[in-house]
């Protein structure tokens, strides 16, 4: 009872104080983007403690292993996602991007 | 979490689950300022509506887990009522993301409009689609215990019906952030 209450507990006070944050426009810019994603990753870990019991099992942990596999996978496809087509945004922005590129790199890219 | 194998099989079907909703997470950060001219995330949505939503989830992600508990302690009323409780919430939690898709698709905001609203829609009607399905198995999973009590099979799906809906209210938190939160800016 008192791992699901406390779990409860947290999970609410960290979905409404990420809520107050925006709402009355406390933080901007990146700062507003690592304070939310700071209160989802802290919601994220007390679930995982307080709802799913993860970390309680005994030796060997498999469920821990397959857990820490499934967050490498899901790591390389958002963040390889992001940065590959950032990338391409980059280099495939038409006519006003070259001229921002080879100004930028101070090359000509070979097209 | 039980060391028993089948719950451990479904829990690699959750981590697997977590893959699917990561490439959806991504096509939705790489398509999210693609508005081909239509409304940009800010003027869509209305975060109080939503905060409510979050909050109608999470707190049947609670009462899931009391379920739980009381499973254990073998009280049946208190398990039926906390499912029902559960299930109530989420056919709640359900109406009020229907409610929300049909005013958008009323107002011409569908997937058709935008790249956007394509990703959009795609990642949180996945979500309720699962949704949709727990709740499928949550009124299956009441029928079995009413009929055959607390059997070794109906705890345990009963256990692993309890890690699903965790994890919903999980993936949901990162829509609540990265969609909502994150798009009122």
């Amino acid at each position: 009872m008192s791992s699901y209450a406390t779990g409860f507990v947290l999970s609410i006070l960290f979905t409404i104080t990420p809520f107050m944050v925006v709402v009355n426009h406390l933080m901007t810019g990146w700062m507003l983007i690592f304070t939310l994603v700071g209160f989802a990753i802290s919601q994220l870990f007390v679930q995982l403690i307080f709802f799913l019991h993860l970390g309680r099992e005994s030796k060997p942990r498999w469920n821990i292993l397959v857990f820490s596999f499934a967050a490498l996978v899901v790591l390389i496809v958002v963040i390889g996602s992001l940065w590959i087509m950032n990338n391409l945004d980059y280099n495939m922005g038409g006519h006003e991007m070259d001229e921002y590129i080879i100004k930028d790199e101070g090359y000509e890219k070979n097209r | 979490m039980s060391d028993s194998k089948p719950i451990f099989g479904f829990w690699v079907y959750l981590m697997t689950d977590c893959v699917l909703f990561a490439t959806l997470f991504a096509t939705y950060a790489v398509l999210h300022n693609n508005t081909y001219g239509g409304p940009p995330a800010s003027e869509l949505f209305s975060l109080p509506f939503v905060l409510i939503e979050t909050l109608i989830l999470l707190t049947s992600s609670f009462t899931a887990g009391l379920a739980l508990l009381a499973a254990r302690r073998s009280n049946k009323t208190q398990v039926i009522t906390w499912l029902a409780i559960t299930f109530i919430l989420g056919a709640a939690f359900l109406g009020m993301e229907l409610n929300e898709f049909a005013n958008l698709v009323h107002e011409g905001n569908s997937w058709q409009r935008s790249g956007f609203l394509s990703a959009f829609f795609t990642l949180v009607a996945t979500h309720g689609l699962h949704i949709s399905i727990g709740l499928l198995w949550l009124i299956a999973l009441v029928v079995q215990i009413v009929r055959r009590g607390f059997t070794k099979s109906t705890v345990q799906r009963l256990t692993m019906f309890g890690l699903f809906w965790h994890f919903l209210d999980i993936v949901w938190i990162f829509i609540f952030t990265f969609v909502y939160l994150m798009g009122a800016n």
